[in-house]
């Protein structure tokens, strides 16, 4: 069931990644998952925050219904951006997912008292990442009743 | 390893569809439910009865809960250092824009509308499973 905020719209996602490779797999699997996924892309945690801090009011940079956020990230770093939007209270309510690489539990944990929404491990297989992928849009974008729309 | 998942739930028969549909799904998932608010928090804070059971890997909670709710419930476990680590994924009848707003600003992990047909629950459940259980990297158990 879901409300009538979450039909009949794109789905707006703000993916936080600075790998072009990832970038591209990324891209193309939303695409395959769902045609309707709007993927908004920021190279680095400085560029998220300028996106983020816009704060819906650009056309170019509409309010995200998800983010995807690596963790390594050039000049502000991953943890950073997390912290930054939980910390904040518009930006707080929007489902943020951390997309990393890395499985080391100090990441898994900070991540989570950060209060990351969940926690995913980039597999190394180009299938499996695809599969992931999947999984996130099938969840995220079908499954879960994300928050609604601010009312402009 | 089992998975222990903690449902905080009132009503038995949402308990007993939630049990079967992750007995189907996942055979190494241990269901443990509290029935009210506060039989929750006793469970996640090892209190009477609850001393030795386990710390739940993820918690699935219902908002209209007697004795103590589960925005209350929400509230604290996310005020608390240890336990706002464990995954909340709020599971409920009401699809108000109002709970699904609160829900997210009191940090639950994700929110889930509960569909009425018996086999969209069911699929329900197995979406959590499929996600949650399979896919997420959980924190680790201390």
């Amino acid at each position: 069931m879901k409300t009538k905020a979450q039909t009949g719209r794109a789905k707006e996602v703000l993916l936080i990644e600075d790998s072009p490779g990832d970038v591209r797999l990324t891209r193309e699997a939303f695409r395959d998952a769902d045609a309707s996924i709007h993927l908004h892309v920021a190279a680095d945690g400085v560029e998220a925050m300028a996106y983020l801090k816009s704060d819906g009011n650009q056309p170019e940079s509409p309010r995200p219904d998800l983010i995807l956020l690596d963790l390594n990230l050039p000049r502000m770093d991953g943890r950073e951006v997390l912290a930054y939007i939980k910390a904040d209270a518009v930006l707080k309510t929007i489902p943020t997912i951390i997309l990393t690489t890395s499985d080391a539990e100090p990441d898994i944990a900070k991540s989570y008292q950060l209060q990351a929404n969940c926690y995913l491990s980039k597999p190394g297989q180009l299938d499996a990442f695809e599969v992931l992928m999947k999984s996130v849009t099938e969840f995220w974008l079908k499954a879960a009743t994300l928050p609604p729309r601010l009312k402009a | 390893m089992p998975i222990e998942v903690l449902l905080v739930e009132d009503s038995p028969g949402d308990v007993r569809l939630t049990q079967e549909a992750f007995r189907d799904a996942n055979k190494s998932i241990h269901l443990h439910v509290a029935m009210d608010g506060i039989e929750a928090m006793a469970f996640l804070r090892h209190e009477g009865s609850h001393a030795h059971d386990p710390r739940p890997d993820l918690i699935l909670l219902d908002l209209n809960l007697p004795k103590m709710d589960g925005r209350e419930v929400l509230t604290h476990i996310k005020e608390d250092a240890d336990l706002k680590m464990i995954p909340t994924v709020i599971l409920t009848t009401s699809d108000a824009e109002a709970d699904i707003r609160k829900s997210y600003q009191l940090q639950a992990n994700c929110y889930l509308t509960k569909p009425v047909q018996l086999d969209a629950f069911e699929a329900l459940v197995k979406s959590i499973n499929d996600f949650w259980l399979t896919k997420v990297k959980l924190p680790h158990q201390r």
